[in-house]
């Protein structure tokens, strides 16, 4: 493999210099690496952009196999590498469900064949995502996809026995069970956040109880049986404060937030677009505030997006026919510079570790969310932080178009992604 | 000028009163041995059922042929959204048909808005109930009754509520009806009242502007009217509260109870009524129940309607965006 050499990038954000890629790793990083470079090498001016370690999902539907009229793996990891992924995590909820060796082989073989991004599938907790009989989580871990995140996402692991046996089980081989947090009982027809405007608009309320109750029930089973869990997309104040807490008494919780939770409020469920409705539900401006505040404390450890892409007809309807999820792997970057960075909360370096360092971490993808340092795997994003401009559904590499942002104006653009120094994105454009 | 009414929450005053004032002069024609005027002859209106409801359906119904409008009924049962079409389809293919005015009854909170705000159509859109969220005319020809009661039909004229108290009791929490009624009443100056178990009430009612009791004794000696709302056998068993009877003892109006109300006080009920459940049988056919009066100011109410929308009158509410919930700014 050739050289690449990237010039005048902030890495992190830091001051103006050069980094050198050789084959799939950093050769070197310092001031002015032209000869180190030699002849030959590609050279890409920086002039001035960011350079992250590639990002990694910890939370992305790809809807492979089964609703490939919404998503595939291909063109998920498409929408990832444009994004600035290099490392996403699939979610276990498609048909067949993952709970089995065999499904997260064939979409961590589909991930490694397409070359866009690393594809890490998670795997169910429950056998069909029922929430009764423990799918063979040994068999998916010892299998090649090597699963080490599992999670019934979509649905909450509501029986305290069963999330009990699953977060004592996966300590076998360091596993982690990623919670979906929403008391079914207490959601039954719920169709937004309960409180001023559901009862406006007379939509099903969904309680931040619902949320809160069982991420509560959880970090204490964690703590009693003295295992780590992993709590989905937080959306409220009061989860806050609950794991804020649990981290407090030394509990091995961590937690993910959304782009949208940081974001969008319920307010926006008065035009009764259901492009605005999500699972879990957008909240009121005092948690999209709490969550800001939590992710720049480290109180919140990652970003995730739940990319939860949806065919046209699903969102084309009245509220309450219409599915849940909104795509999120294009918008994730520039919504969290819009929220985070340009609001002063998160320096670059911060970004960095919410979306690349930790996730990888908590996932265990190894080789991804490594310093950019020499000798470490060249997975990296640049992103031109000094542009502004709107939102373009129709230029996603998704195969769904079921944003909230569609005409907003938003910071930030990704216009490389390098994969072990291969590039997935140059120029904004898919390689 | 507004071509929908979607939410009572988006009339003023004055369109309310404009409206108010319109049903009067439509009460007028059913006075008339021949209860028709030509105002919507070669209009076509279209009723799309997608709940059953027989009433407003029927009263609709009335309201447009006594206007001469050519009317279609159309229901979702049995009908291709049975197979699975979606509202926008069922829509396109209406208007295709040519019509001008689109009456929907859904199931699904904010389906009106969304046939009126999609671009989907260009029909004029009436909400005739939907989910738990608006049933306007509903309202409106709740405001209609009582101000020919409180006020005077003709006294009435050009007259909103101000003063007057209005409880309402019973299922709030799944009622479009008192939604309606609690934005309709406002903005007519009267003062509101809800009356429910706390189960019964929407977390975030305390924003609404009305007042909230959990007890109905409390408030009857004050009102001057007091609307019983239909309560739903089904909510028992969902734990809203334990029994029938336990119900019926704190929230039912029995005659004992009427006869606390100020001696001018009416009782009102949209139908259908639950007898022995939250009204005996002795209120609901005394004097001071309205609830049959109603059903006739409703077509009153609704060929007012369609004759203001269809016709073309300039609401009050100039520019306004076809649309109920439009008060809050995107943040």
């Amino acid at each position: 493999m050739s050289k690449i050499l990237i010039r005048g990038a902030k890495v992190l954000g830091g001051e103006p210099g050069d980094v050198l890629i050789d084959g799939g790793t950093v050769a070197a990083v310092g001031p002015d690496l032209a000869a180190e470079a030699g002849e030959g090498a590609e050279i890409v001016e920086a002039g001035g952009k960011v350079l992250l370690p590639g990002l990694v999902d910890l939370h992305t539907h790809l809807r492979e196999p089964g609703r490939e009229d919404s998503e595939t793996v291909l063109t998920g990891t498409r929408a990832a590498a444009s994004g600035g992924y290099t490392a996403v995590f699939a979610m276990a909820n498609t048909f067949p469900v993952a709970d089995t060796a065999g499904v997260v082989e064939q979409v961590y073989r589909l991930g490694r064949e397409h070359g866009y991004c690393d594809v890490q599938p998670i795997g169910a907790v429950t056998v069909g995502l029922e929430g009764r009989k423990l799918a063979e989580l040994g068999a998916m871990h010892d299998s090649a996809a090597g699963v080490t995140v599992f999670s019934d996402d979509g649905k909450c692991v509501d029986d305290a026995v069963i999330m009990r046996r699953a977060l004592e089980y996966v300590k076998a081989f360091g596993g982690v069970v990623a919670q979906h947090a929403q008391e079914p009982r207490l959601t039954e027809g719920a169709q937004m956040n309960e409180g001023v405007v559901s009862a406006e608009l007379g939509l099903g309320g969904w309680p931040a109880v619902a949320e809160e109750s069982i991420i509560a029930r959880d970090v204490l089973l964690a703590e009693h049986v003295g295992s780590r869990v992993h709590i989905c997309h937080l959306s409220t104040a009061g989860s806050v404060e609950i794991v804020r807490w649990a981290k407090s008494r030394g509990i091995d919780v961590t937690a993910e937030v959304t782009p949208h939770h940081l974001l969008l409020t319920d307010e926006m469920v008065r035009s009764y677009n259901p492009v605005y409705k999500v699972n879990p539900p957008l909240r009121t401006d005092r948690d999209v505030m709490a969550l800001r505040e939590a992710l720049a404390d480290g109180t919140i450890d990652i970003v995730a997006t739940d990319h939860a892409p949806h065919p046209h007809e699903d969102k084309d309807c009245e509220w309450a026919a219409a599915a849940m999820g909104m795509v999120g792997l294009e918008t994730a970057l520039s919504v969290v510079q819009e929220t985070m960075v340009d609001t002063g909360l998160l320096d670059w370096a911060g970004v960095a570790d919410r979306m690349s360092v930790r996730p990888a971490q908590i996932g265990r993808a190894t080789g991804h969310g490594r310093p950019v340092s020499a000798g470490e795997p060249a997975n990296l994003t640049l992103v031109d932080t000094a542009y502004r401009g709107q939102v373009d559904p129709a230029g996603f590499a998704s195969r769904s178009r079921n944003t909230p942002y569609a005409g907003r104006e938003l910071p930030g653009r990704v216009t490389h992604t390098w994969l072990r120094g291969k590039a997935t994105l140059v120029d904004g454009k898919l390689t | 000028m507004q071509r929908h009414l979607i939410s009572a929450a988006d009339l003023t005053r004055d369109d309310a009163v404009l409206i108010l004032d319109t049903a009067e002069e439509m009460a007028r024609v059913a006075d008339r041995p021949i209860k028709k005027l030509p105002t919507l002859r070669g209009r076509t209106v279209v009723n799309l059922f997608f709940e059953d409801s027989t009433r407003t359906r029927i009263s609709f119904e009335a309201a447009e042929k006594r206007l001469s409008a050519d009317v279609i009924n159309f229901t979702a049962k049995g009908s291709s959204v049975s197979k699975g079409e979606s509202l926008k389809d069922t829509a396109q293919t209406l208007e295709a048909m040519g019509v001008d005015a689109v009456v929907i009854r859904h199931g699904a909170s904010g389906a009106p808005y969304r046939l009126a705000n999609s671009g989907w159509i260009d029909a004029a859109v009436i909400n005739a109930g939907d989910g738990t969220h608006q049933h306007p005319t509903q309202a409106l020809l709740d405001a209609f009754t009582l101000r020919r009661r409180l006020v005077g039909r003709d006294a009435g004229l050009g007259q909103d509520l101000a003063g007057r108290r209005v409880t309402l009791v019973g299922d709030i929490l799944h009622s479009r009806v008192a939604r309606s009624n609690v934005d309709l009443l406002h903005t007519l100056g009267a003062e509101v009242v809800l009356v429910a178990p706390p189960t019964l009430l929407p977390v975030g009612v305390g924003s609404w502007p009305c007042e909230v009791s959990y007890d109905l004794d409390s408030t009857l000696s004050k009102s001057d009217a007091v609307m019983m709302l239909r309560v739903q056998r089904e909510r028992m068993n969902a734990a809203f509260f334990p029994t029938e009877r336990e119900y019926s003892r704190r929230y039912g109006l029995d005659g004992e109870r009427m006869a606390r109300l100020p001696e001018h006080a009416v009782v009102m009920h949209p139908g259908p009524m639950v007898r022995g459940m939250e009204i005996t049988a002795e209120v609901a056919d005394s004097p001071r129940c309205t609830a049959v009066e109603q059903v006739a100011n409703g077509v009153s109410i609704r060929m007012a309607v369609l004759y203001l929308l269809l016709g073309g009158a300039v609401f009050d509410t100039k520019n306004a965006p076809a649309a109920t919930h439009t008060r809050t700014e995107e943040k």
